[in-house]
């Protein structure tokens, strides 16, 4: 038997997919590729250089930092470009607690980057209520109660709620959030993670809620890699990555001019395009779900819609598991997910449905298909069709068996 | 055919995959990821799964991970440490294969549309001129593997495939080396794979549960030694029970759970004629009473001869192992009186030429010796 090379895809075989995944990372924007490719040939080299080659690329940089903080809402001097979402979560939250005495908090429901970083600290975690937000009275007790004791080291230092959730899609009410944080912890340090966020809310509403705010390029149609974090001026919090002292201090390392620039057209292309985006995906979204939901029977939407993203459809399916829905639907073309997947790859139980008390009848079913800006109506059809056929085909083996 | 192959990340499974891919198989590969906890041998470790998806890649298939680590917990962990709080000496590999391979992973790949499960184990699946499956020993007589895989009835039987069982471990692993499977040179894995190598199965059950001091006494009730953790001490054991040096060889002959003793006795006093087995499984039809048959109680063990003394589906009224595991029961005479089998144990009965499993079951606490 000859040795088959690696499975290896054609444009054409990937154009055959129905791409459901787009909140695990949507593909790259043509604005983006087209920026960053002058950046990985021409333009090489280090933007801290004293040349003038060096400036042409720190000039790139800058109009990029520009850009951005116009589109995120703050000043040029609180951008901060990061590898990605958990560099941003991970410097937010050890960054605000070696500054200062205290503890970290954040909800049941966040991302991993958080979620351990805060277990990591031996933090405090808030629970959610049925749709995976905050539950903000029980966050006001905690930090009431942390803040009343005497010694320094059991107040809050930094408080991490996220702005999106990343599995079933609600949205946080983070001007309560920040109220409650403000008049019971005012020393503490808020971050939200709004890497789902970016794509179908305006940040400039989030950014000034807060005091750091993390997103990933590579969910709104930038490079893998790449990050942004707002970080307000003024806030002591130390750095992550020490080094060569870049983004005046508070990230080292070379830059990646390349990946700024993608990352920056990318953000420019989402800001201008959102309002239609929402409205387009939203319309794909309810189709896709009311088109599995009337032809099969016990299958719940996890989160009502109007609490959640346009891009986030998640459901879960009685009677089937997850793992097996994927498989078949992976077969007839369409990518899917589930919950997060560990490092061996094998499909976790849901700290997010588990958190928010989902039945395990519904929730070991989960899936969560999640659209974005190459979304187009067909693939929407072909995953209803492909889904129904899956679930019918499973049921029917739970019966036979 | 659709198979989905178990790829554990080592050599035999590999080359399973490689085996099915060669006889026009539509394969895929997975891997089950059964343990979260902490190990050094695990099946399941990331690097066993690096291992077994560079493979399938190499070989051009498909590779998935399925998550049954809930069900491992169920089916395989809790009874395992349960069973040493009974006073039980369990055989979590067995488990593993009766509840998480030929189980819950062929449920799934019927689910999935396949037509097949195959394993990496060296045993062999033929199909009589009647119809009835039989579960034969791997060609490797070193490396038979049928003993932890006697639980397979006929409906399993047919779903099953063991490609590698025609070969030898030579023979695989020469076949992983001419691929250039990275797999090739791999150890074969020797421990349970939830317990890690540095701790043992002292530390992984001393997290769980609380071990009782105990006392070591003759078969007369004379106080004889003591030991720390009656939950660690099975029958037939020599050593660890705080005896003085010299005299006669001194084995652990009984170890009564509930009053905390652990009774201690000379070798002949370990010789039964006589076991009873609980929770049998046949493969085709059961045996009949006054049947001779070979009986394996260890995974590489020697078969000795026995003949069937009792066979029946009811439970045994009396049994204090029957009760807990429930099924059927069956006792064995054996024709040479055999050192006596520590309950839990599985117990697989194979035919007069040793060649194909009857079936089997588990060593019961009950004690069917004449005397």
């Amino acid at each position: 038997m000859a040795i088959r090379k690696n499975n290896a895809f054609s444009d054409e075989a990937i154009a055959d997919f129905v791409y459901l995944d787009h909140a695990a990372s949507t593909p790259m924007r043509q604005e983006a590729i087209e920026a960053m490719t002058p950046f990985m040939s021409g333009i090489y080299a280090n933007p801290s250089g004293s040349h003038r080659f060096s400036r042409i690329a720190r000039k790139a940089i800058d109009e990029a930092r520009d850009d951005v903080a116009e589109i995120l809402g703050c000043k040029v001097g609180e951008v901060v470009f990061t590898s990605g979402g958990t560099e941003g979560d991970n410097a937010a939250i050890f960054g605000a607690a070696r500054r200062r005495a205290g503890i970290a908090v954040c909800s049941a429901a966040e991302h991993h980057a958080v979620l351990h970083c805060v277990e990591n600290l031996k933090g405090q975690v808030v629970g959610v209520d049925a749709t995976g937000v905050i539950d903000v009275a029980e966050l006001e007790r905690v930090l009431q109660q942390a803040q009343s004791t005497d010694d320094p080291s059991d107040r809050v230092s930094v408080v991490s709620v996220m702005a999106v959730n990343n599995e079933v899609g609600s949205i946080s009410p983070l001007r309560q959030v920040a109220k409650v944080v403000r008049a019971n912890a005012p020393d503490a340090v808020l971050h939200t993670d709004a890497v789902q966020a970016t794509c179908w809310q305006d940040l400039r509403e989030i950014s000034k809620l807060v005091d750091v705010l993390s997103v990933s390029a590579h969910k709104f149609g930038g490079p893998k890699g790449m990050g942004i974090t707002v970080q307000r001026l003024g806030l002591e919090i130390d750095p992550l990555i020490v080094g060569g002292g870049q983004e005046r201090d508070r990230r080292s390392g070379t830059h990646n001019v390349a990946g700024i620039m993608a990352t920056a057209a990318a953000l420019r292309a989402t800001d201008t395009t959102r309002d239609a985006e929402v409205a387009r995906v939203t319309k794909l979204r309810d189709a896709l779900v009311d088109g599995v939901m009337s032809q099969l029977d016990d299958v719940v939407e996890t989160v009502p819609r109007d609490k959640r993203v346009a891009g986030i459809a998640h459901i879960c399916i009685a009677g089937c598991e997850s793992e097996s829905v994927l498989y078949l639907l992976d077969e007839a073309m369409i990518c899917a997910s589930a919950a997060s997947a560990c490092a061996s790859g094998a499909m976790e139980p849901s700290h997010v449905l588990t958190a928010m008390g989902v039945d395990k009848k519904y929730s070991m079913g989960a899936l969560r298909m999640s659209l974005g800006h190459t979304t187009t109506e067909g693939e929407i059809d072909r995953a209803i069709s492909a889904l129904v056929g899956v679930v019918r085909q499973l049921r029917r083996n739970k019966v036979k068996a | 055919m659709k198979v989905l192959v178990a790829m554990s990340g080592g050599v035999d499974s590999s080359v399973a995959a490689a085996e099915l891919i060669d006889q026009g198989h539509e394969v895929v590969g997975v891997t089950m990821r059964l343990w979260g906890g902490e190990s050094d041998t695990g099946c399941c470790s990331v690097s066993d799964v690096d291992d077994a998806r560079r493979v399938a890649q190499q070989l051009g298939i498909d590779h998935l991970v399925f998550n049954f680590s809930d069900d491992f917990n169920e089916h395989v962990v809790a009874p395992y440490v349960q069973a040493h709080v009974d006073g039980i000496t369990p055989n979590p590999c067995i488990e593993c294969n009766r509840h998480l391979k030929f189980d819950r992973l062929s449920e799934r790949a019927r689910d999935l549309g396949f037509d097949a499960v195959a394993t990496g184990h060296h045993a062999q699946v033929s199909r009589g001129d009647d119809g009835v499956y039989r579960l034969t020993r791997g060609h490797d007589q070193l490396k038979d593997q049928s003993y932890v895989v006697y639980m397979l009835d006929q409906t399993e039987l047919a779903f099953t495939m063991f490609p590698v069982g025609h070969m030898t471990k030579a023979q695989v692993r020469d076949r992983a080396v001419a691929l250039g499977l990275r797999t090739a040179t791999k150890p074969d894995s020797q421990d349970v794979c939830f317990i890690s190598r540095t701790g043992g199965r002292e530390t992984f059950l001393g997290n769980r549960i609380e071990f009782r001091k105990a006392a070591v006494v003759t078969s007369d009730g004379v106080a004889a030694g003591a030991v720390e953790a009656l939950e660690l001490v099975t029958i037939g054991q020599r050593r660890g029970l705080g005896l003085p040096g010299g005299g006669p060889k001194q084995f652990v002959v009984d170890v009564d759970t509930p009053n905390a003793r652990v009774v201690i006795g000379n070798e002949d006093q370990l010789l039964r004629d006589g076991l009873a087995v609980n929770n049998v499984m046949w493969a085709n039809v059961s045996p009949v009473v006054g049947q001779k048959v070979l009986v394996q109680s260890s995974a590489h063990g020697a078969a000795v001869a026995a003949t069937v003394e009792h066979v029946s589906d009811a439970v045994a009224a009396d049994g204090v192992g029957s009760q807990r595991i429930g099924g059927a029961n069956l006792v064995l005479r054996f024709d040479v009186a055999q050192r006596r089998i520590a309950p839990g144990q599985s117990i697989v009965c194979y035919d007069v030429t040793n060649s194909f499993v009857l079936g089997g079951g588990i060593a019961e606490a009950i004690n069917p010796t004449k005397n």
